[in-house]
């Protein structure tokens, strides 16, 4: 009576069986010949410049995106006694501690580490992390908003809050978003341990607005972007990148002679993104010559158009995109990754009671 | 045996619903059982079909065991009360069900499908709705579905009961030449004694999950063995009385019964043709309290003074008005001494 | 009638129901093992990792957190919103599922098409979509002036949008089915329209629209995307938190607290659940969907369908609109064209593979969960089933009330050692979204499967039919529609499931809302516009799928 009943289970173990199947059936990570970079989704290169450095180094490279920059270090930081992959790149000074804390990484220095800028060199005992680019966090304007109602941009912080520009800035959550963190940080930067809780007070006041994400900032509520635009929104300030500028021009089809938003280049924090040679890495040696091409003229110098960041190397030269849209900020605000550590979770927490609530 | 069952019990919650019957089935017998709602029937149906388990007793068919046999294997047939067609084929579809299960060729299940609906009397139904036929038409798909796979055993569970009364009587006729015709074996359940002496070879009267009496359907119909298959078979003039002898006493007053009567206090039948009615200062005086035309006599409720009410069967010309007084004799002939 | 039948088809002895009992634990064997798996350990683990530290569990940090005065909101938002949008959901679709169930007018099936389409689009895409109606410069700021984004109320109607669907198709499917002569038997019977309605349409509804209601307040309790995009950074579900926590935050001891809160929550509703429909259920006579549908009669049926009409076309076409309104502003198609080239930076293929990605995910994802769905559904539709079977009942439900990010989680860390370790394994995905999608084809089919009369399985075994051969040529053929109406579910949920896939998918093989997500999380007017491209194209690869389904069921599939 069972036997036939009992062919359904059989077909739903095959399925089982499948699905364990799947896994050795799929792209193996532990084969010597390749490289298992993990990273974030906003990780890209120039095809032409990975196969180089396939050619050359005889690995082929395998990459996991995984998840936003946070989480993609959540996920790491979860795994690491496990890992999915070799190397990891893409977590940046304002999570640092929670990657080195965690015992993330191995040590290594990275062949061609001495061209990297040393304003930007981090543990240096330890060469657990090797800088690969940097980015600005600023504020960004609508030029269009701004030349309308012959208003100056704000230039600074302190700008912020004033009147004039009352109502039109919006901001990301600094519990969530990378950004609306690194703003966070930036005003702590600027008026110290005491002084940031005042200044976002102020701001507060002077109707900041806060969104739970960059694409939300920046895609809906910011006037001055393509996607903004079309969503109507109405905010002329917003709380991106340096290099958004040159984003929309390059991803403008057909592009404009100038960028539509600008820079306020007063109001910057400085975000350095980190690689390293993950611990129980089972191809370490594909994974320290990976990072070694990290630091190579060829892929610091591909990266600006692919990530939308700037070089860390000596001598790399920058895109004509990013010099005449979006150069780098001049004088950024900056926090070393040891208090950001200490700060980091007490700040978010009192910003979001501050202003959240 | 085809059919046996020894000491078939089942319950429910406590409550024997089969109480330790024992029933044989005789290859191309007819066997009727016969019983109000309730008397456990049905339930003797799908225990001898398997879809319902036996708590104690056996049921054997060809003399083998079938405990542990699941219904599909069990090669009998039955035909549920309310048909149970399967709503999402058509005729053909129904018919051929069973064929298909024992793994008939494609063209074995159309000669056969198209064979039975001939036999029941719907040639070229193959395609039509289940949904479409007429309760009639249904019956017959329902009973063709059941004989296509050539049941040991077919067990029909109220065959006609949902049909009305002329097809009711034309289907039985039609039905016992078939089962003649084809020496099917035939285990039938029924509350209707009409359906169920006019279809059975052998009529088994049930009551409280108790076989109560079986006999051909003359023998039950002439000595009901007790008041209740009596009263079952819709006989009113039942009491008690004390036989002694030709006589027996009882609240009618002296009742002639047969010869070899058992003696002692019995229940006493007397059939509606054995009330006679003589002038009312002749006999038990009563008065008549309804008449009711019954198409071949008229039935006469008597009521006497201080007894139970009589039933009696006139002729036509001779039935009294309501409210005549009138006096009733009994005739021995008609008079059953129950067991 | 004969009182004994009725007995027999319900009470089984002792020794019967041991053994059915034993076949159907058989046949949940496999749903059983599959959840153990992929759901109970992944979970289990990553609470685990949160609230075990050197081996001890730290059980005190439960009271800790939930004492928090802002966690304490969050539950409280969590639980009014959800109860709020679940009302509103019903208000709106009841009237929506009769109109699809019992009229009949042109273009219905291609309607009932459309109104599912929202469910199964990427919150992030109906974020988006949805505050072009309600939010700044949407159609009521332009005609009334009116904004609605970040007000509960942008909420609330977007949960409606979605959930539309759920209410017409679950109760709509079992109405259409409902015999109209048992209404109409008591009208005879002298009970008004509206009386017969409520008194023999209703409670034979009441399971289905039950189970809706669960369905939607489970949605709406674990809401994320729509409360994330049109709520801002003020309003917070559990499951904003949980992924907060977990993902961005990283206190993984928080996120196991609030893991185990959800869960505790929705173990509740769906034991109350389970309660009533036992209480309510009964077998009921069904019949051919197509035979019901009557052509509009009388002032208030016409009335009823313009006003169903009126509010799909507000509430679920206006989005969808502007969806592809804005896909389409560049000319000659130039976000369509371009989502053919090699975007290289923010993917490894070329966009429009994430077409063909998703639809062999889904596919993967509904046969799993079809035949999983179908053992639990089979094993579970007994009406003798025991306790430990019915429990097992509300557990499947279990995944729609656990985080993605959870869930995601769980499987980076339990699934990691081989023969498990299925990372970075493509049916990982699949995996993912049966998970999702099982609860779906067990709640669509089972109502159906508990009303197949009994009896009819009785008369196919008698004709010879083994128990298997019983449930191919009864019930499934009697469930078919289910079936196809549960696996379309399935099929939808997966190409539209987001937050488990966004976790796990390879990202040379992004499904379409992963695709979507990562083109809006880029600047840029070519990337907005391919990421609403890509969304219109997920729009029209649901509706198509769904309007395939709603013509399989009308083919007459016989034997002969």
């Amino acid at each position: 009576m069972n036997t036939k009943k009992y062919c359904a289970v059989v077909v739903g173990l095959g399925m089982l069986t499948l699905s364990a199947c799947g896994s050795s059936g799929g792209a193996s990570a532990s084969d010597s010949k390749t490289v298992t970079l993990v990273s974030h989704d906003s990780w890209a290169v120039s095809k032409s410049v990975l196969a180089d450095f396939e050619k050359q180094s005889g690995y082929k490279v395998h990459v996991l995106k995984d998840g936003d920059a946070g989480q993609a270090v959540n996920k790491a930081v979860l795994t690491k006694d496990n890992p999915q992959g070799d190397v990891f790149f893409g977590v940046d000074n304002t999570l640092l501690s929670r990657a080195l804390d965690n015992g993330l990484f191995q040590s290594y220095e990275a062949k061609g580490s001495d061209r990297i800028k040393p304003q930007y060199r981090v543990d240096q005992d330890k060469h657990r992390v090797t800088p690969i680019d940097s980015g600005d966090i600023c504020v960004n304007y609508d030029k269009a908003y701004f030349s309308k109602h012959r208003l100056t941009p704000p230039q600074s912080f302190d700008d912020l809050v004033k009147p004039e520009y009352k109502n039109l800035l919006v901001t990301e959550n600094a519990a969530t978003s990378s950004p609306g963190l690194g703003f966070l940080l930036g005003s702590a930067a600027r008026y110290g341990d005491d002084g940031w809780q005042g200044y976002w007070k102020k701001l507060k006041a002077n109707g900041v607005k806060v969104v739970d994400g960059w694409e939300q900032a920046y895609n809906e509520e910011f006037s001055g972007s393509a996607g903004g635009k079309k969503a109507k929104g109405d905010r002329p300030l917003v709380v991106s990148y340096a290099s958004s500028p040159p984003a929309e021009v390059v991803y403008a089809d057909p592009r404009p002679k100038t960028a539509p938003t600008g820079v306020s280049y007063g109001t910057c924090f400085r975000q350095i993104e980190y690689a390293g040679l993950l611990s129980n890495a089972r191809n370490s040696k594909g994974g320290k010559a990976f990072i070694d091409f990290l630091v190579t003229k060829e892929f610091q110098e591909d990266m600006p158009l692919n990530m939308f960041v700037y070089p860390v190397i000596e001598g790399a030269t920058v895109p004509k995109e990013f010099t005449e849209y979006g150069p780098a900020a001049k004088d950024p605000e900056t926090m070393a990754p040891a208090k950001i550590a200490a700060s980091r979770d007490q700040w978010v927490k009192s910003w979001t009671s501050l202003v959240l609530k | 045996m085809l059919l046996s069952l020894e000491d078939a019990t089942v319950r429910f919650g406590g409550r024997a619903v089969l109480d330790a019957v024992g029933l044989d089935v005789a290859e191309h017998e007819v066997v009727c059982v016969l019983g109000p709602s309730g008397s456990g029937k049905s339930t003797l149906l799908r225990a001898v079909s398997g879809l319902q388990p036996l708590d104690a007793g056996r049921v054997l068919l060809d003399d083998r065991d079938q405990a542990g046999v699941p219904a599909h294997k069990r090669g009998v047939g039955l035909m549920f009360q309310d048909h149970q067609l399967f709503p999402q084929r058509d005729v053909a579809g129904n018919v051929a069900f069973g064929l298909r299960m024992h793994g008939a060729s494609r063209s074995e299940q159309q000669e056969r499908v198209r064979e039975l609906l001939d036999l029941v009397g719907l040639p070229g139904a193959e395609r039509r709705a289940v949904g479409a036929l007429s309760g009639g038409e249904q019956q017959r798909v329902a009973l063709a579905r059941a004989l296509a796979p050539r049941p040991r055993l077919l067990m029909l569970d109220e065959p006609l009961g949902q049909l009305d009364r002329s097809l009711r009587e034309r289907l039985v006729v039609e039905l016992r030449e078939l089962f003649g015709r084809l020496g099917t074996t035939v285990l039938a359940v029924t509350h209707d004694q009409g359906e169920a002496f006019a279809l059975a070879d052998r009529v088994v009267v049930m009551r409280d999950g108790r076989i109560a009496q079986s006999g051909t359907p003359l023998e039950v119909w002439q000595r009901p063995a007790d008041e209740f298959v009596a009263r079952f078979l819709g006989f009113e003039n039942v009491v008690e009385g004390t036989v002694a002898g030709e006589a027996a006493d009882t609240p009618w007053g002296k009742v002639p019964v047969p010869e070899d009567a058992p003696q002692g206090t019995r229940g006493l039948l007397v059939r509606p043709a054995g009330v006679r009615l003589v002038p009312a200062d002749e006999g038990l005086r009563c008065t008549v309290a309804a008449r009711t035309f019954k198409a071949t006599h008229v039935a006469v409720h008597l009521q006497p003074e201080d007894a139970p009410r009589l039933e009696a069967a006139c002729a036509l010309r001779e039935a009294p008005e309501v409210g005549d007084l009138v006096g009733v004799e009994f005739d021995a002939a008609e008079i059953v001494v129950l067991g | 009638m004969d009182v004994t039948r009725t007995e027999v088809a319900t009470r089984p002895s002792g020794a019967r129901a041991r053994r059915g009992n034993a076949a159907r634990l058989g046949l949940l064997a496999v749903p059983v093992a599959f959840f153990a798996l992929f759901f109970a350990w992944p979970v289990a683990a990553i609470v685990a990792r949160g609230l075990r530290v050197d081996g001890v569990w730290r059980l005190g940090r439960i009271a800790d957190v939930v004492t928090q005065s802002d966690i304490r909101h969050v539950l409280w938002f969590t639980t009014w919103q959800a109860l709020a949008s679940t009302a509103l959901t019903l208000l709106v679709a009841l009237p929506g599922a009769y109109v699809f169930a019992r009229l009949d007018f042109p273009g219905r099936q291609v309607l009932r098409a459309v109104v599912t389409v929202p469910f199964v689009l990427p919150t992030v895409v109906v974020g988006t979509a949805f505050l072009a109606l309600v939010g700044r410069g949407g159609l009521l700021d332009e005609v009334w002036g009116v904004r609605l984004d970040t007000t509960v109320w942008a909420i609330l109607l977007a949960h409606v949008f979605f959930n539309y669907a759920v209410v017409v198709r679950t109760v709509g499917g079992l109405w259409a089915q409902l015999d109209p002569r048992q209404e109409e038997a008591a009208r005879m019977l002298g009970a008004s329209p509206l009386r017969a309605w409520r008194r023999v349409t209703l409670p034979a509804l009441a399971p289905a629209v039950a189970a809706a209601a669960l369905m939607v307040f489970l949605f709406t309790f674990t809401s994320f995307g729509v409360v994330q995009i049109l709520g801002g950074p003020t309003f917070s579900t559990l499951e904003v938190e949980i992924y907060r926590q977990t993902s961005e935050i990283f206190d993984l001891s928080t996120a196991a607290v609030l893991t185990i809160v959800q869960f505790v929550a929705v173990g509740a509703i769906l034991a109350v659940h389970a309660w009533t429909v036992r209480r309510r259920e009964s077998a009921l006579r069904l019949v051919d969907a197509s035979v019901t549908a009557r052509r509009p009669r009388g002032a208030g049926q016409w009335a009823l369908l313009a006003g169903v009409l009126a509010t799909v076309a507000v509430l679920l076409l206006l989005p969808l609109a502007v969806l592809v309104q804005r896909s389409l502003d560049a000319p000659d198609f130039r976000y369509y064209r371009a989502l053919t080239g090699d975007a290289g930076d923010t993917f490894l293929v070329p966009p429009i593979d994430a077409i063909g990605n998703s639809l062999q995910y889904a596919l993967a994802a509904t046969a799993i969960a079809v035949v999983i769905g179908a053992l639990a559904a089979a094993a579970l539709a007994r009406r003798d089933a025991g306790r430990l079977v019915r429990g097992f009942d509300a557990l499947l439900m279990l995944p729609l009330g656990v985080s993605a990010v959870t869930v995601g989680f769980g499987f980076l860390i339990a699934l990691d050692k081989p023969p498990l370790d299925l990372r970075q394994s493509w049916i990982l995905v699949p995996l993912a979204q049966a998970l999702v999608g099982v609860p779906f084809v067990v709640r669509t089919m089972l109502p159906v499967l508990r009303a197949v009369d009994a009896r009819l399985r009785e008369a196919a075994a008698v004709l010879g039919a083994s128990p298997w051969r019983v449930w191919r040529e009864v019930d499934l053929p009697l469930v078919r529609r289910a079936l196809l109406v549960a696996a379309g579910f399935a099929f939808a949920v997966s190409l539209g499931e987001f937050g488990a896939t966004v976790f796990i998918a390879r990202p040379d093989n992004p499904t379409l809302p992963v695709a979507v997500a990562r083109l809006l999380g880029r600047p840029g007017d070519l990337n907005y516009g391919q990421a609403m491209a890509l969304s219109t194209i997920l729009m029209v690869v649901c509706a198509v799928a769904l309007l395939v389904l709603e013509r399989l069921r009308t083919d007459r599939t016989g034997e002969f």
